[in-house]
């Protein structure tokens, strides 16, 4: 726990006070105050090329009447410098007239444990791992002529002060770990790239199996790329894999169910509740409470409790992701899904771990029902544009499919969709459900914050892939 | 009001001097500090206002050919005595890298050029309401429009960068940003589009009633979007996205691709890979270049560079570092390019919309499908289909690819350049690449 106080003119009680008098006539808000630190260490080209140590500390004040949200955030922790956004946030809400929402809801669930990972383990062995990694993939195949690997490690602390005093707080760890390899044969060249994180301590993940298998992979998915040959063009059947490649329900269909824009209506979901906007069988959580995952949170930066949501239950849409002011204007509670990258940012309703759950089907089923199509086992990053609901990804391992059997790599492809309407194309749902390895990072309105996905193998009917072979 | 040159001067002699004294041989030192003040209004009323106040130090210290480095944005003396302590303790666990060091002396920047980038204009959010107010009731005029957005940004940005060599230098710099977005609808489709401005003076910033005009009417023009089928077919990309491509082309150059292998522009140096015609400058010393500056992040002198010439590779971006590595002199290229753009090219942007009998048209592109490897192309795109030299009808969910090597040589500008931002092309037209559709 960071003591946000200790080495600052301002006090507790100082910054109690004037929060409450900056907030009075408000709906909402909170000072809300940050303490990271990070490390980065990089092994590219035979070397260690960098290892770097940040550490952040910030406040964020915030102040919400009715639609508006005023904020001012700082890197000096003091009296004056809080004064100074307080009048700032004053001036903008002028003509505030709300009366101040004390309620929040408790919860003693934890869902990951306050330590800091980047003390836990000494510099020099993660040097030592990083210098195996590249010996191992070099040895392992001659025709690797890059390694690029690297740990990043995060420990961020948090406390959320409220109007009146009540306070919450939070300890968040965080680390990935992530190999890069480049093959060259016959004047060819191609990339394979396998991550693996969490919010644990390194040792959770990098005993030496666990390393050896990253490596492995990363290998495999550039070995199957040396093969690939140019991605067919035009609108195709679509099996995709279990695991990662549910960013495709993160991008598709998880930001047009985000409470503002469908309070804002841009989004192509906001008259659809209740309504049946997926093939029967398809179910959609989006679950902050998954032991030590990426995407979990004990408290959101609202300092609501998170919770599983349901979003989309056999087809039906049942719930919007909320954060506090989006709900109140909508008229509902918040799902705990208000976020922000750091203390720089707004809070806004984000995903955290988006699943679509176990079905009945096996993968072979799908690819066996194919004519002519393509099976995509891994992705790269995706987008949306919310307002025409159209998506694409980047498939990073791919293959075509002949008359039900799985036939050669295929050069990485995007894939492009209609979000509204992806969900019911989805004919086949799988029995294998799998958690991505712990990698995503998701971006909205210029924040950046870590997600997870997972869902088991789905057959789509149609959707456009966007290769150069017509 | 932004730090002054002399706090940012003090922290910087501060850290070299501790971290001097705690063992380091050399020592680079970035200090700066960036006040925003943003106002966001949506369908007319005042939606948020964000002031923004970063503080950062990033330091590098070298014990020998060992490097590490730290950065904070707690600039307590207390802090950063504890943060240096660190940096040293993990330079001297870091193991040696024969190419590290600081820039050669004699390739740092004498003195900061006056660019012109620093208005010291500051207006109140009144004002700013007030413009916004003027943005969105120009461009919600049309009743298609059903939702708008928009907001005005005020920056200031003061820095110091230095050196154990004995270098310190810094400059301010300012920005004012608009932007305005829309959302149309019609009984088939609800679309959105934006247009922007960003300059270094308030003064040039375009007028609130044309920006909300402009966005609302790209925004009306992409309703009711059709797809069409896959073909081999020629395209034009927008001049707010043909930037794109050159930014691609900039980072295929840059010399850590080079160095690691990992570019498709490897090995292409004095060869030509765009058609004769093409000639690609970067430029540092544009008076109000949105990109402009008389040195690197490493303190470079930066000059001009005529990147392609005729065609030609002349140049890779290079700093201290890769420049060891590839035994060339670093240009004062780390961190990337200055002002970048092609130059303009022979025919009229008329003339271009009638080069085919059909053409794609493209404004704006989804995804990250830019393989800087093997040099990959395919993202997802929107635009418009123009038959005989007339936009017919937009164009909705469709991916375009290929492979930059083929692009770049099939590749023909408009004479129609402007310098909206810090890279800057022409309207591009592209022969022979593939859309994939229905």
């Amino acid at each position: 726990m960071s003591n946000f106080f200790e080495k600052s003119d301002l006090s507790r009680n100082d910054a109690e006070s004037i929060i409450s008098d900056t907030l009075k006539k408000c709906d909402d808000g909170e000072l809300y105050l940050e303490n990271s630190k990070s490390e980065s260490i990089l092994l590219d080209d035979n070397k260690i090329k960098n290892s770097s140590y940040n550490s952040d500390l910030g406040f964020g004040f915030r102040a919400v009447s009715g639609e508006v949200v005023a904020y001012s955030h700082s890197n000096e922790i003091s009296k004056n410098s809080l004064k100074q956004s307080s009048e700032n946030l004053k001036s903008t809400l002028k003509s505030a007239k709300g009366t101040y929402n004390q309620s929040i809801p408790k919860s003693n669930k934890k869902y990951y444990e306050n330590i800091n990972p980047i003390e836990q383990k000494s510099l020099n062995s993660k040097i030592e791992i990083l210098n195996k990694v590249n010996e191992y993939l070099r040895k392992k195949n001659k025709n690797v002529k890059q390694v690029t690997a690297n740990f990043t490690g995060e420990q961020k602390s948090i406390e959320i002060i409220r109007s009146g005093g009540e306070t919450l707080t939070d300890v968040r760890p965080l680390i990935r770990f992530n190999v890069s390899v480049m093959l060259e044969k016959n004047g060819r060249k191609e990339t394979g790239v396998y991550g693996i994180g969490g919010r644990q301590s390194y040792d959770a993940y990098l005993k030496e199996d666990n390393w050896k298998n990253v490596c492995e992979e990363a290998l495999r998915i550039a070995s199957v790329n040396l093969e690939s040959k140019p991605a067919p063009a035009g609108e195709m059947k679509v099996v995709l894999g279990p695991g990662w490649p549910a960013i495709l329900i993160h991008e598709a269909i998880g930001h047009g169910l985000e409470g503002d824009f469908n309070r804002k209506k841009t989004s192509a979901f906001h008259n659809l509740m209740g309504q049946k906007v997926a093939s029967e069988g398809v179910t959609i959580v989006d679950d902050g409470t998954i032991d030590n995952r990426r995407g979990s949170l004990t408290i959101d930066d609202e300092g609501t409790p998170t919770e599983k949501t349901v979003l989309i239950e056999n087809g039906i849409l049942k719930n919007f992701m909320q954060d506090r002011l989006n709900a109140r204007l909508m008229k509902t509670r918040s799902t705990g899904s208000g976020r922000r990258e750091n203390y720089k940012h707004i809070v806004l309703p984000r995903m955290r771990n988006t699943m679509m759950l176990n079905g009945k089907q096996t993968q072979d089923e799908m690819i066996k029902s194919v004519d002519k199509g393509i099976f995509a086992v891994s992705f790269g990053g995706g987008q949306v544009d919310i307002t025409s609901g159209k998506f694409v990804f980047n498939c990073t391992e791919a293959y075509e499919i002949i008359d039900g059997k799985i036939g050669s790599p295929i050069k990485g492809a995007t894939l492009i969709g209609d979000g509204p309407s992806i969900l019911r194309e989805v004919s086949m749902v799988g029995n294998d459900m799998m958690l991505d390895p712990g990698i995503g990072t998701c971006g909205k309105a210029g924040q950046g914050v870590p997600v997870g996905v997972a869902q088991p193998s789905i057959l789509i009917d149609k959707m456009t892939v966007g290769g150069t072979k017509l | 009001m932004v730090k002054d040159q002399d706090y940012l001067k003090n922290k910087a002699s501060y850290c070299l001097d501790l971290a001097k004294k705690l063992g380091a041989t050399n020592i680079s030192v970035h200090v700066g500090n960036s006040i925003s003040e943003t106002v966001n209004f949506r369908n007319k009323k005042l939606d948020e206002s964000n002031r923004s106040d970063n503080l950062g130090i990033d330091i590098t210290t070298y014990i020998g050919k060992k490097k590490s480095s730290i950065s904070s944005s707690n600039l307590l003396n207390n802090n950063l005595d504890i943060l240096i302590e660190k940096c040293i303790e993990t330079t001297k666990n870091t193991p040696e890298d024969e190419f590290n060091s600081l820039p050669d002396k004699d390739l740092l920047a004498k003195d900061v050029k006056d660019l012109n980038l620093y208005d010291d204009t500051h207006i109140e959010n009144d004002t700013k309401i007030e413009y916004l107010l003027k943005l969105e009731t120009a461009a919600s005029n049309n009743k298609k429009i059903v939702n708008t957005e928009s907001s005005f940004v005020e920056n200031k940005s003061n820095f110091i960068l230095a050196n154990s060599d004995g270098f310190c230098k810094g400059f301010k710099t300012s920005s004012f940003t608009a932007y305005s977005v829309a959302v149309a609808k019609d009984d088939k489709s609800m679309e959105r589009d934006y247009e922007y401005t960003h300059k270094c003076h308030l003064k040039d910033i375009e007028s609130a009633e044309k920006l909300g005009k402009k966005a609302a009417e790209q925004t009306i023009k992409k309703l009711s979007p059709k797809k069409i089928g896959s073909e081999k077919i020629s395209i034009i990309f927008d001049k707010r996205i043909a930037k794109g491509i050159l930014s691609t082309f900039a980072s295929a150059i840059s010399s850590s691709a080079i160095t690691r292998g990992t570019s498709f522009l490897k090995d292409k140096i004095s060869q030509k890979i765009f058609p004769d015609v093409i000639n690609i400058f970067d430029k540092p010393d544009i008076f109000k270049g949105l990109g402009s500056r008389s040195f690197d992040s490493e303190g470079v002198k930066t000059d001009t560079l005529k990147l392609v010439e005729q065609g030609i590779l002349k140049h890779y971006l290079i700093d201290t570092y890769n420049g060891k590595k590839l035994n060339l002199k670093s240009n004062g290229r780390c961190g990337g390019t200055s002002n970048l753009y092609f130059d303009n090219g022979k025919i009229s942007y008329k003339d271009l919309l009638n080069s085919s009998s059909k053409i794609l048209y493209i404004t704006e592109t989804i995804g990250h499908g830019s393989n800087i490897v093997t040099g990959d192309y395919s993202v997802g795109a929107t635009g418009f289909l123009i038959e005989n030299g007339e936009f017919k009808y937009p164009i909705n969910e469709i991916t375009i690819a290929g492979n930059f090597k083929d692009m770049f040589q099939h590749l023909t500008l408009a004479n129609d350049l402007e310098f909206e931002y810090s890279t800057n092309s022409p309207t591009m037209m592209i022969e022979g690449m593939v859309v994939a559709g229905k």
